[in-house]
């Protein structure tokens, strides 16, 4: 079989109960709080940390078992690795650490293999520096290449752009989503920084103190967490409880603290039934204040704008819905459209909540 | 001027150099890197030789070597000589009470290298033995020869110890600093003051070295 697959279960020092798989060529998110495991898993597929019971296999091989106590030791796992602190070695300059990866490339082979990967990360021209004499980003960009000059059976990246400015993180986003198409390794990104697994990741797993709750592609996870929890970690701030009210034939109603919402059809909960809901920020439709719009029918909620944040181009809006003002809304419009719409705390204002976007969490309380 | 001191004391201090430096790496990269039951001890012990006067130290090691003690015996059986009052005998000692300059710095130069280096020492494929070779040597080189310049030093000046354990035989065990309290108990200020001018001039120039070295590293590792 092709691909990483990865089983880790201990009780302590630090619990961990995660399973995944990441296939050839896919970039597989490890998303969730500090402290929450994620280092540890990857450093337990490097076999730098050795977990109470583990499997890991990569491309059929077997690097842990602790079943039949087979532990391949860590130099011999074909790794590559981008630590978040890069962790070049900074006695040597740029090409000697790529070639100090190239232990199985013939001695005469290194230079030029060095020099073509620098190239490939637009390092062209520093072979010949050291760490220290490099920018954040170059330094970045070193590790990556020397973590591809081990021509790696997997590719672990831990939280890789955490340290480096923003504007210098954005193009080493662009370059990792060119690096892809010449990558047919899996590859595992480990980050605490959801945006960034949403736009480099195929698919995200969701780790809480060494667990994994939820595996999907980043729209299913953002959008259908299996639970409040998930909700939390990935950020939606529309978490909400609520009792299912009525079954129809095309929704399922709500009772939101009073408010009667349609949701997408879920059979089977019974009316009476204790729900979390949520609703990504994106399904949150501002009304127009000046005139109404279509779409005004679809779970409409009224209240009051508390906050602004405007973030660039976007405004950030809190509201405070009429039948219960303790349950705020949070949602995003462009900044051109708070404009027009005259939108500032304390004005009144309207939303839609779209039926589509309403995930129900059956069990568990917002 | 004891031509003969002073070399007995630059091969003395020279063997404890080279015999140590193995010990050293070893040991201070064993207390660097690993957790262990009685890491604590052995950290005491080796520090030990810090504290403890040298001739309460120069006594035990004197008993413990001794033609009656089990390692005398053993040396005695082994090479057909007694271990005290010989060369050997100095260096062993030489050995056990320099453990505290050459391993504490080893230690604390290895412990300098990020855990990440090493995990990225082994992500890139490198056996231990070439890690270290390749990475944790060159990055903990400054300790290690802060490590063999002041046991070389501490060498040539161990007086106490060195009177205990080897006596003033000449040629075999008489150091250069027994040799200047040998003029100055003579009476002989001129021998006494040339040969303290000499130790005092070996001294800074080791310093110096050492000093400008670590520099250069500093400036290379940035």
């Amino acid at each position: 079989m092709k691909g990483l697959e990865v089983e880790l279960r201990q009780a302590a020092p630090i619990p961990l109960a995660a399973a995944f798989a990441c296939d050839a060529g896919e970039i597989l998110a490890l998303v969730g709080p500090s402290g929450s495991g994620k280092s540890t898993i990857l450093r337990a597929i490097a076999g730098s940390y050795r977990p109470q019971r583990g499997i890991v296999r990569v491309n059929g091989e077997t690097w842990l078992d602790s079943g039949s106590g087979r532990r391949l030791p860590p130099h011999r796992r074909r790794v590559g690795m981008v630590f978040q602190s890069y962790a070049l070695f900074p006695h040597l300059t740029a090409a000697r650490n790529l070639m100090a990866a190239m232990g199985h490339v013939p001695r005469a082979e290194r230079q030029a293999r060095a020099e073509r990967l620098l190239a490939l990360v637009h390092l062209d021209g520093l072979e010949a520096r050291r760490p220290a004499e490099l920018s954040g980003g170059q330094q970045q960009r070193v590790a990556v290449a020397r973590a591809l000059a081990r021509e790696p059976a997997v590719l672990l990246l831990d939280e890789p752009f955490s340290a480096v400015d923003k504007a210098t993180r954005q193009r080493l986003y662009r370059e990792i989503a060119e690096l892809r198409r010449v990558l047919d390794m899996p590859v595992v990104l480990v980050t605490h920084d959801l945006d960034e697994a949403l736009m480099l990741a195929d698919r995200m797993v969701v780790l809480s103190r060494g667990r994994t709750l939820q595996t999907g592609t980043p729209e299913t996870v953002t959008t259908r967490p299996v639970s409040p929890e998930v909700a939390r970690l990935v950020d939606l701030r529309n978490l909400f409880a609520a009792e299912v009210a009525a079954q129809t034939a095309e929704a399922t109603q709500l009772d939101w603290s009073g408010l009667r919402l349609e949701a997408a059809r879920h059979p089977g909960l019974a009316p009476g039934t204790p729900v979390a809901w949520v609703v990504p920020d994106g399904f949150v439709v501002l009304h127009r204040r000046d005139r109404p719009s279509r779409g005004e029918h679809e779970n409409p909620v009224k209240g009051r704008i508390d906050s602004i944040l405007v973030t660039g181009q976007t405004a950030q809006l809190t509201l405070r819905p009429e039948h219960d003002p303790h349950l705020p809304l949070h949602f995003s419009v462009p900044l051109h459209v708070a404009r027009r719409n005259a939108i500032e705390p304390g004005v009144e204002a309207a939303v839609s909540l779209l039926a589509q976007g309403i995930h129900l969490m059956p069990g568990g309380s917002g | 001027m004891d031509w003969t001191a002073l070399w007995l004391s630059l091969r003395l201090a020279f063997w404890t150099v080279l015999l140590l430096l193995p010990i050293g790496i070893w040991l201070g990269r064993v207390l660097a890197y690993r957790d262990f039951r009685g890491k604590g001890v052995v950290e005491a012990l080796v520090a030990l030789p810090l504290v403890l006067p040298p001739t309460v130290f120069g006594y035990y090691l004197l008993v413990a070597f001794g033609a009656a003690s089990p390692v005398g015996q053993l040396w005695q059986a082994a090479f057909g000589q007694q271990l005290v009052f010989t060369f050997e005998g100095l260096l062993v000692a030489s050995i056990i009470f320099n453990l505290p300059f050459a391993i504490q710095p080893m230690q604390r130069g290895f412990e300098a290298i990020a855990p990440e280096i090493r995990e990225a020492a082994a992500c890139c494929g490198m056996p231990p033995w070439r890690a270290l070779l390749r990475i944790e040597l060159p990055l903990a080189w400054p300790g290690i020869l802060t490590a063999m310049v002041l046991s070389f030093a501490h060498t040539l000046g161990e007086f106490g110890i060195v009177l205990m354990v080897g006596g003033s035989i000449p040629g075999e065990t008489k150091t250069i600093a027994i040799a200047i309290y040998d003029r100055v108990q003579a009476f002989d200020d001129r021998a006494a003051a040339e040969m303290s001018a000499l130790l005092l001039a070996i001294s800074l120039a080791t310093i110096a070295l050492t000093f400008a070295f670590s520099r250069r590293v500093g400036r290379r590792l940035g």
